[in-house]
């Protein structure tokens, strides 16, 4: 049974590691393509992490040693365990535990606290200024992201076989027979809802005020080099590979059969969210942390709100 | 060493250091990173901070008062790191060799700080983008 866990837990970690890699490649590709560039080669991710893994790695002298070099392993060992259970709940719908949407939730919260306790850890005053940025971001895109998460939950309680459960499997299960809770009003507003809030926790424009090159020099990974500052972008790349699988277990029914039919269909249901993330990453500027708080606060979490009522009143 | 090397020569990220330059390279630098001439086809971004960086693109004369601070950087950039003297400013002092700010050319000031330090050159005022695309890969081909 354990190693059973183990092997799930290193196959999936490996899978999203070359997810992530491909998936920031495109990302980049598409970047460059819309801006009438070429672009870098497709190993560009794989070099640049092992171009970091050579480095030797500076430790500030104000810096709080131990938490600012543990931060990214626990933000890439937080991502990797989000992973393993999406990836167990797609494979193995039946075999459920009940609860393990909320463990997800909660483990891809973590990669954001650690930033924001390896940037404040790091005594720098630019990453203080991240930090800060980090944590109203934080505090804004999870209201949003939860609620959205209510909806496919409220589908599945009012069908009669699942009954009222917070497990993924039954969630992919339930989408299996009944229909991807896109296809409803109140699955398509908390699909919109939970993609903005994605694109905030993946720090990516119009939400990358955080980590803000032009302004902030680097904002909340300042001070980071060598093989933390690797591990930070895989963390990236990571949450870039788990963060689509999540939006399509939830709403677009994930791996339906485990079948090769199936897993074309979530290579389809993948690509199609990366690139809404990316064409929403590139036709959009970088809004202020005022912008972005009032923006997931006034307008997104109202929103996600009425897709949870809608979702109670059965549409 | 190979593996480290090899994504050295892919994935060279850049930081660029104004010592006391006349904004002419700098310009220059800025077209450099634009699409037009694309330099993330060889992997290179521009990065916020010298600590991500592997190379150091240093312009100006290194004036009195940036010479320590200019020390400051090429110790918080993470080795092993190239250092780009770009333009005749930053390789001997340029015009203004003989002024009264000028104290010493960048090569001087980072071999003092580091014996061991890899330092390339790219002449002109102010080089030309395709200048600056030449000189970093060939002091890349040659690590």
């Amino acid at each position: 049974m354990v190693w059973h866990m183990i092997r799930v837990f290193l196959g999936a970690s490996v899978a999203t590691m070359v997810l992530g890699m491909v998936s920031s490649w495109v990302d980049r590709k598409v970047t460059a393509r819309v801006q009438y560039r070429v672009g870098p080669p497709l190993l560009q991710p794989l070099y640049d992490v092992l171009k970091l893994m050579g480095k030797e790695t500076l430790v500030p002298a104000r810096a709080q040693r131990r938490g600012f070099l543990l931060a990214p392993v626990v933000g890439l060992s937080a991502a990797a365990l989000a992973a393993t259970v999406l990836w167990a709940a797609n494979l193995w719908p039946r075999q459920e535990f009940v609860g393990d949407l909320i463990v997800v939730i909660y483990l891809l919260t973590i990669p954001a606290v650690a930033t924001i306790y390896g940037a404040s850890a790091s005594g720098s005053p630019h990453a203080a200024i991240g930090a800060s940025r980090e944590m109203k971001l934080l505090l804004s895109y999870e209201l949003p992201l939860i609620l959205s998460a209510l909806v496919p939950i409220l589908k599945v309680a009012r069908s009669p076989d699942f009954g009222a459960t917070f497990s993924l499997g039954s969630l992919v299960a339930f989408q299996q027979e009944a229909g991807w809770a896109l296809w409803s009003a109140s699955g398509a507003i908390a699909f919109v809802a939970a993609l903005l809030a994605v694109q905030a926790k993946l720090t990516l424009v119009p939400f990358d005020m955080p980590e803000a090159e032009t302004e902030l020099m680097g904002g909340v990974y300042v001070e980071y080099s060598g093989p933390p500052l690797a591990m930070i972008k895989l963390g990236r790349m990571f949450m870039l590979a788990v963060l689509p699988v999540y939006l399509a277990t939830l709403f677009l029914g994930g791996l339906g059969a485990a079948t090769w039919q199936g897993g074309l269909a979530l290579a389809g249901k993948y690509v199609a969210i990366l690139v809404l993330i990316v064409l929403i990453r590139n036709t959009n500027p970088r809004v202020r942390i005022d912008q972005a708080v009032r923006f997931f606060w006034f307008l997104v979490a109202p929103l996600a709100a009425a897709a949870v009522v809608l979702a109670a009143m059965g549409y | 060493m190979g593996l480290t090397m090899l994504g050295l020569k892919k994935s060279p990220w850049v930081y660029h250091v104004n010592v006391g330059a006349c904004n002419n390279c700098d310009i220059e630098i800025l077209e450099l990173l634009t699409p037009r001439y694309d330099v993330e086809r060889f992997g290179m971004v521009l990065v916020g901070s010298p600590r991500h960086a592997d190379a150091l693109l240093v312009t100006g004369i290194c004036t009195r008062q940036a010479e320590s601070r200019l020390v400051e950087v090429y110790e918080q950039t993470a080795k092993p790191c190239v250092v780009f003297c770009i333009g005749s400013c930053a390789m001997t002092g340029g015009i203004f060799r003989h002024a009264y700010h000028f104290s010493r050319p960048v090569e001087d000031v980072i071999r003092e700080a580091d014996p061991g330090a890899i330092i390339a050159h790219v002449p002109g005022c102010p080089p030309k983008p395709e200048a600056m695309i030449l000189g970093a890969v060939k002091a890349l081909a040659t690590l």
